[in-house]
């Protein structure tokens, strides 16, 4: 995507060339918020119709926004900021997208190049700042080279393993002259992403399946970044083969949740089948997730006895903290369906008998039943966040449109990767690697504005929702009827949870005080305010959230001692589940607490 | 390839990359955020028209961190080619020190006789002081400059290791 410019064509001015650029990118939407070193871009998109700009109001929320965008539609997302405070605003939004792998293009003014290095006011050294925060940056000196940067940077931001990149603009390039060519097409001198699985690997992969007598698929975000053919490969690949599979965080919806065939989630709050299975099985085919430390727990530990065949697009994946039998550098779309055909080539019969065995081990962890809760029906008892999540759940399945959920971080976003099942990929975004508290509002509205008709619900809390809650205001102004649906719980009870099981019951800093009246909060910002204190209330203003046609802020009031179970503390193993107060009764499960010094120093 | 004790070795890598700004602050800000060692490292242009350049790094660490490194390597977007000089066959690898070493009668005479026997050029000389050029494999140079401590070692200047496969294959 780089190379000599051929058909050049000057424009008036570099603001123009990059608007054209952006154009020729097929990018329709900009999220961003203007300053002084972007004048001349904000001048030139005031003359043309092509792409639309959603004035955020904050630079941070305009990279979630832009990140809301590309997870839910597969294309990259546009971001545009002033330099100085503009840029430093949206990195906390960059490495979001960096640890989740999320195409996006993030444009910074830059004061003019003969100004760069001087302490010039809104200078900030961007490129230095965000070079460990994107995937690439470029700082443009040279106007013949704009056209080109930008071609590439989308080029880079979403072939290979996808994420942010960053081209920071000085002033003078944007107000003078600059050449346009379009893209050309080339490959990149020196940035070649592979995603054409080796044959021999591949036999070698299904050679270890057809052996496997207790299989397991562990999907994630990988297979939502290949897009929706990936999705529809993984669901041939299981039923072929008969494997149970399970998925990350960020790979939810990449496999049916309502399927037979799969287990919920894995790790640290996943399901206890899903993490015996991990545990026990014989052979693990990793299909896009890295082996994070909250999937695997005590690393020493993980699944001690199993053949590892790990796929992945970026070979740094692979063998980084798990060393794998099988590494397959591919795209997970192609490598699938590499692995299909390979499958039905191989003359090797299955051991179906041992399959059938290993199914029947599954059932008896499944029927543990390890996400049970226990919600009082009795008029005025105090709603269960996971009910509350449930009943949310149920309501949406009974209407026509397409549904989106995006996630604040804490205990609301375990319950809703638990208790919200999602049948197709790109409908669940939330921030599993950096883990950012107040993704999940501007997210939506990045959804809501690439999916105008389809019904977004940000499910958050109370303590998340206030770190960019300014974005309220960016719904008003553009009609997005984002749902909220505050699980509040008056703590930061991800926080608080870690205080009670680690901490001795030292809830220090933790408490929400001084909330906000969130009903008059949604009122103030045009929208609406809902609140459900007791359970009779619930579906009652669910109903109504999901009737009106504006953004709607609805406060449930959950119960505040709620725990997140299962839960695999950090440092245990995947057999050493902490289970739910219901399972007191089972041996091994509750009460295990076995917290290790080692543990208590990961996060 | 050096085995070294607690399961780590010594690496030296060669990478090719644009020869563009930043690309040495990308390579160098990559070790020190997921905390690789750096013993040594080098950098030029080495194409007529100063497209891309060499980076020479020797490095330490387990085998997995090794591969790491070099799969974390491969991934910068201006990177062409890393090759890992100490597993993919026998190499050369030297460098080369500027030494000043001050001092009078017979530590200077000692110094002298030295440099010689390791054929160190010397490239400026005073009454009391000289200043030797010595070429060599990094461990031949630390033996000259323990050999030169007591005679007057003044100061040093290294290069750092520049390496090279042995044979005809290249890193392209
Ligand atoms: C409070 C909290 C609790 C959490 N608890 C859990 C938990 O219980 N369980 C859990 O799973 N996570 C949990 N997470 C999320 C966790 O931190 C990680 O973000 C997540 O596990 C990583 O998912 P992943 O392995 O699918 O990788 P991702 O981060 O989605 O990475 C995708 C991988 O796929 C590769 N890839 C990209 N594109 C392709 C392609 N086209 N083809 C092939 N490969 C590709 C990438 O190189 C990368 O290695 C939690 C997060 C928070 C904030
Ligand atoms: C920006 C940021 N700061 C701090 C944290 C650490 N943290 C993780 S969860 C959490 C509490 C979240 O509270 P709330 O939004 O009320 O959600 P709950 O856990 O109560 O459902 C905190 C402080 C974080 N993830 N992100
Ligand atoms: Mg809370």
């Amino acid at each position: 995507m780089d190379g000599s410019i051929k058909t050049t064509e000057i424009m008036k001015s570099g603001a123009e060339a990059l608007l054209r650029a952006l154009k020729d990118q097929g990018v329709d939407v900009i999220f961003g918020y203007p300053g002084g070193a972007v004048l001349p871009i904000y001048d030139a998109i005031f003359q043309q119709n092509a792409i639309r700009h959603i004035l955020v109001r904050h630079e941070q929320a305009a990279v979630h926004a832009a990140e809301g965008y590309a997870r839910s539609t597969g294309k990259v997302g546009v971001v545009l900021v002033t330099s100085g405070p503009g840029a430093t605003n949206a990195v906390t939004g960059l490495v979001d997208a960096l640890m989740d792998s999320i195409p996006i293009v993030c444009l910074t003014g830059q004061v003019p190049t003969h100004l760069i290095g001087n302490d010039a006011f809104q200078e900030a050294d961007t490129t230095g700042i965000t070079r460990q925060a994107t995937k690439h940056n470029y700082l443009v000196k040279r106007s013949e080279d704009l056209s080109r940067v930008v071609h590439e940077a989308f080029h880079v931001a979403k072939t290979g393993r996808p994420g942010p990149v960053l081209i920071d603009l000085p002033k003078d390039i944007l107000i003078n002259p600059a050449p346009y060519a379009e893209p050309n097409g080339l490959p990149h001198r020196s940035y070649r992403p592979r995603t054409a699985p080796d044959a021999r690997k591949v036999a070698e992969a299904v050679a270890l399946m057809k052996r496997a007598e207790r299989p397991i698929v562990y999907s994630g975000g990988g297979v939502i970044n290949a897009g929706p053919e990936a999705a529809k490969l993984l669901m041939e690949f299981v039923r072929l083969t008969g494997f149970p599979c399970t998925s990350t965080l960020m790979g939810l919806g990449a496999y049916p949740a309502s399927d037979p065939q799969f287990l919920g989630m894995l790790g640290m709050h996943g399901t206890y089948e899903a993490n015996m299975v991990m545990h026990g099985c014989d052979v693990m085919l990793n299909m896009g997730a890295r082996f994070d430390d909250r999937v695997t727990g005590r690393l020493n530990a993980f699944s001690p006895g199993s053949k590892k065949i790990h796929v992945d697009i970026d070979p740094s994946s692979i063998n980084k903290s798990v060393v794998v039998d099988v590494a397959i550098v591919g795209d997970a779309t192609e490598t699938l369906r590499a692995l299909i055909a390979a499958w039905k080539a191989d003359t090797q019969t299955q051991d179906r008998e041992a399959l059938a065995k290993w199914w029947q081990q599954i059932d008896v962890w499944r029927s543990k039943n390890s996400l049970r809760f226990t919600q009082n029906r009795d008029p005025g008892s105090i709603i269960k966040p996971q009910y509350a999540i449930e009943r949310l759940y149920k309501a949406t399945r009974g209407i026509a449109k397409d549904t989106y959920v995006t996630t604040e971080v804490g205990q609301h976003q375990m319950w809703a990767a638990q208790h919200f099942k999602f049948d197709k990929p790109n409908r669940w975004m939330t921030s599993g690697g950096l883990g950012t508290m107040g993704y999940g509002l501007p997210a939506a509205m990045g959804v809501q504005v690439a999916n105008p008709d389809a019904l977004v619900i940000d499910i958050a809390g109370e303590a998340s929702i206030l770190m960019n809650i300014q974005e309220m205001g960016t719904l008003a102004q553009y009609r997005l009827p984002v749902k909220i649906f505050i699980l509040n719980n008056q703590y930061m009870g991800m926080v608080r949870q870690w205080q009670e099981l680690l901490h001795g019951n030292r809830y220090s800093e933790s408490y929400s005080a001084a909330l906000p009246d969130f009903v008059k909060l949604a009122e103030s910002f045009h929208a609406v305010g809902l609140r459900a204190e007791k359970v009779e209330d619930l579906d009652k203003v669910i109903a109504e959230m999901l009737a009106v046609d504006r953004p709607v802020i609805a406060d449930i009031c959950v119960d505040q001692k709620e725990n997140v179970f299962p839960m695999i503390p950090s440092g245990a193993a995947h057999n050493e589940m902490l289970l739910g107060p219901e399972h007191k009764a089972n041996a091994g499960g509750y009460g295990g607490g076995s917290v290790t010094d080692e543990g208590l120093v990961l996060v | 390839m050096v085995e070294q004790n607690n399961g780590n070795r010594s690496a030296t890598i060669s990478v090719l990359v644009e020869n563009e700004s930043g690309v040495l602050a990308r390579v160098i800000g990559l070790f020190s955020g997921r905390g690789y060692n750096i013993d040594s490292l080098t950098v030029a242009p080495v194409e007529r028209d100063r497209s891309k350049s060499r980076i020479t790094i020797v490095t330490s660490g387990t085998e997995m961190v090794i591969e790491q490194i070099k799969a974390q390597l491969g991934r910068l977007v201006p990177v062409y080619r890393v090759q890992d000089l100490s597993k993919d066959g026998p190499h050369l690898a030297r460098e080369l020190a500027l030494i000043k070493v001050v001092g009078i009668g017979d530590a200077r005479q000692e110094a002298l006789r030295l440099a010689d026997a390791f054929r160190a050029r010397v490239i400026d000389a005073s009454t009391e002081s000289f200043i030797f050029e010595l070429t060599g494999a990094t461990d031949k140079l630390d033996a000259f400059l323990d050999l030169m401590r007591p005679l007057g070692l003044a100061e040093v200047s290294r290069t750092g290791v520049a390496a090279i496969a042995r044979g005809k294959s290249t890193i392209e």
